[in-house]
């Protein structure tokens, strides 16, 4: 696309179509949501009208190229609701050492079996987010949308438009949900799909959650998922967040995920990226009182013509809190990346202290990385550091390595292994490190195929499609 | 078993070696000394594979075999070990493993079966107690965060736990307090065997108290200038290179 055109064609024509959509689908869209939802969505249209998508000139986009994703031939179903599905009909989860609650979405609609909404016996209610807007509208709307931001060009606009279904956990006061949650994205369609999946997360006072995101594909058709996700974590609550995507090669993703931290919470946020060709992590923190911990990690392993995004914006609103930032990547073939991470410090949020950190291995001449640290500091009485590497595995130990008998592959393998590995071992729960550890190495020995997506061993009943991506 | 003949080798245009012969025959131990930068390590580094040296003329064979046509991995299994001057730190890479890879896949180009993990971890504890090593070293990542003498005495274990037929210590010495350097020197000596051989570069006459040399060579810009008996070393000690400067000037 050449620099100087400032919208593309592509992108003008999808923007219209999506604007005639919302038009031809005003009334099933809007039938089922209550006049506060309403009102969220119609404000997303204005804003989506006048902003449009985001161009070459946005800042943070300006690396990555969306034309790909602006196709005419989507089917976008805003009908089928959560359904009633035996999810074992086309997927089957063996989960050997890690007990969960295992959930599932299709096509960004929830599937169950009993109930689109349980309720634990902590209180906690998991379940789809359509229905809760029925069941718990003072709850849904009172968070949906407060934090996800509207001003950011495209995206998170659209999807609020035109949410329907998607995850709503509530986890009440005090409590402390006992099991991780799993949350299964799953993709399966015969035609390119455009989905919109919108997630709700909120952790009461003093409560404490896990939450494990994995994206999955059934099929190799064409999938463009828009992904926006809020997770409100109130005082001295405790999130572990993990999303682990590992994509076949027509797939795409874009995920917002907004995360708000009241006074004295925990969050830690690990995204792991061991496949996909186009995928954008956006992960927005608002820490909004003092006391607070966040530990943002990401990894990410592409090669061939993968494009992998990770955008990271951290925001102290409050004094005394520390979040820190490691991300890091591998990228072989023809692969790109782009890191862009943003410390934003506030005038009064004295005594802060935030890290940012991202390190890239480029494994060929012509895997490309491009990476922004930035911190913008308004307060004096801070610890902030950044700071960026890429670099090629080092050669010292690469000699050392086969010096004592290891032939090339092994000796690269364990220092890509050993590169990967400071971000799994920041994995909190012992079980699902070891998935991941083991996925990752999979992953590095160019062994990982659709069949092992699921961290938790997880395997399609009936695989349709058996390929490695490595080929 | 190591002979090198007319050894030239340069690194990024500018020639190191020049014309360097040398012989290491089984059951032999050679010290090589001379002075800073006279290409002690770059010696070593041919013998062990480093890519980044070019030999412009000369050849080495080691049992027989062209060693200049063989990739470093494949030295090493043929039983060459080099013990590094700088050891490097490898984080993330835990040194069992690291070392559990290295036996097996040795015993692989052998043809022998991998080695079991009770049986890899009793020879684990067997070696570390031959060179008095601490656990809280070979249980952490390669060489990371390791003193410098720790990193000296990790060599002279991984040494002891490959079995080398020749090995190459580049001033393993340096660095080692009296009893870690009695250590590695009792390493050494345990390990000798009629069919191996060890080449000692070393800058210090200590070292050959404790592992007697059956020659001494002097490396001099590029060349074995000068080699004898250890009596060599110890007029060295005294005397400095100064007069064997000299000497090769008057030639
Ligand atoms: N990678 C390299 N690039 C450029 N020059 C090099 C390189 N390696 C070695 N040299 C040069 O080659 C010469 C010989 O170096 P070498 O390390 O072999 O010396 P040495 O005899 O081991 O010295 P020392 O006693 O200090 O360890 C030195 O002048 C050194 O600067
Ligand atoms: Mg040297």
């Amino acid at each position: 696309m050449p620099e100087n055109i400032k919208t593309s064609k592509k992108q003008e024509v999808f923007k219209n179509t999506m604007e005639e959509l919302f038009e031809k689908k005003y009334d099933p869209i809007m039938e089922n949501s209550s006049p506060v939802i309403q009102n969220l969505r119609q404000k997303a249209f204005e804003i989506f009208k006048q902003n449009g998508f985001p161009d070459k000139k946005t800042e943070n986009w300006r690396f990555t190229d969306l034309d790909p994703l602006y196709r005419d031939d989507y089917t976008i179903d805003l009908e089928t609701k959560f359904q009633k599905t035996d999810v074992n009909k086309i997927f089957t989860c063996d989960v050997y050492d890690l007990d969960t609650y295992c959930v599932t979405l299709i096509n960004g609609w929830f599937a169950y079996k009993n109930s689109p909404l349980t309720q634990l016996k902590d209180g906690t209610v998991i379940g789809s987010l359509f229905k809760a807007m029925e069941v718990y509208p003072e709850i849904v709307e009172k968070h949906l949308g407060s934090i996800a931001k509207l001003s950011e060009p495209g995206f998170v606009p659209l999807n609020t438009i035109f949410m329907q279904d998607g995850l709503f956990i509530y986890v009440p006061d005090d409590v402390k949900v006992e099991k991780p949650v799993q949350v299964i994205n799953i993709v399966d369609s015969e035609n390119p799909v455009f989905l919109q999946p919108r997630n709700l997360i909120i952790a009461g006072k003093n409560s404490k959650i896990t939450l494990i995101h994995c994206d999955h594909t059934l099929t190799h058709n064409i999938s463009f998922t828009n992904t926006v996700s809020e997770v409100i974590v109130q005082e001295n609550a405790y999130v572990d967040h993990y999303k682990v995507q590992n994509k076949g090669r027509n797939s795409s993703l874009i995920t917002s995920l907004f995360f708000k931290q009241e006074k004295d919470s925990r969050l830690l946020n690990n995204a792991i990226t061991l496949n996909g060709k186009f995928t954008r992590n956006q992960v927005d923190l608002s820490i909004t009182g003092e006391n607070c911990h966040a530990d943002l990690n990401g990894l990410y392993l592409v090669d061939s013509n993968q494009h992998v995004d990770n955008q990271v914006f951290v925001d102290h609103m409050a004094p005394n809190s520390l979040s820190n930032q490691l991300y890091k990547g591998i990228l072989d073939d023809q692969a790109s990346g782009v890191f862009s991470g943003k410390v934003l410090v506030r005038r009064d949020s004295q005594k802060t202290q935030a890290y940012q950190n991202n390190k890239n291995l480029l494994l060929t001449d012509e895997a490309k990385v491009n990476t922004q640290p930035f911190l913008e500091i308004y307060a004096d009485d801070v610890k902030c550091s950044h700071g960026a590497t890429v670099g090629q595995l080092d050669p010292n130990a690469m000699f050392y390595l086969r010096s004592r008998g290891l032939c090339e592959l092994t000796a690269r393998q364990l220092l890509m292994f050993a590169f990967a590995d400071e971000i799994v071992n920041k994995i909190s729960i012992e079980p699902l490190r070891d998935n991941i550890s083991k996925l990752v190495e999979k992953r590095l020995r160019g062994e990982l195929s659709i069949c092992d997506q699921c961290i938790l061993n997880c395997s399609s009943r009936e695989p349709r499609f058996i390929q490695n991506f490595m080929d | 078993m190591l002979k090198i003949k007319n050894l030239n080798v340069s690194v990024e245009g500018k020639t190191i070696l020049k014309g360097l012969n040398l012989e290491v025959n089984e059951g032999e131990v050679h010290a090589i000394m001379g002075p800073n930068g006279s290409g002690k390590s770059t010696l070593a580094s041919v013998i062990a594979g480093r890519d980044y040296f070019t030999v412009e003329k000369g050849e080495v064979t080691y049992m027989g075999k062209n060693l200049l046509e063989i990739p470093p991995e494949v030295r090493a299994k043929e039983g060459i070990f080099l013990g590094f001057q700088y050891p490097i730190e490898i984080p993330g890479v835990s040194m069992t493993n690291f070392m559990r890879t290295a036996i097996n896949e040795k015993r692989k180009h052998l043809g022998l079966k991998p080695l079991t993990g009770a049986d890899f971890l009793k020879l684990i504890e067997e070696k570390k107690k031959l060179v008095k090593i601490e656990s809280k070293l070979t249980n952490r990542s390669v060489n990371e965060g390791f003193s410098g003498g720790e990193k000296k005495k990790n060599e002279i274990f991984q040494m002891a736990l490959l079995e080398p037929k020749l090995s190459v210590l580049d001033e393993t010495d340096s660095g080692l307090d009296i009893d870690a350097l009695k250590v590695v020197a009792n390493g050494v000596n345990t390990l000798k065997r009629k069919d191996n051989a060890t080449i000692l570069i070393t800058h210090y006459q200590r070292l050959l108290d404790f592992i007697i040399p059956d020659f001494v060579h002097v490396l001099y810009d590029g060349q074995i200038v000068k080699s004898g008996g250890k009596e060599l070393a110890l007029e060295l000690e005294e005397k400095g290179y100064n007069w064997i400067k000299q000497e090769v000037q008057a030639e």
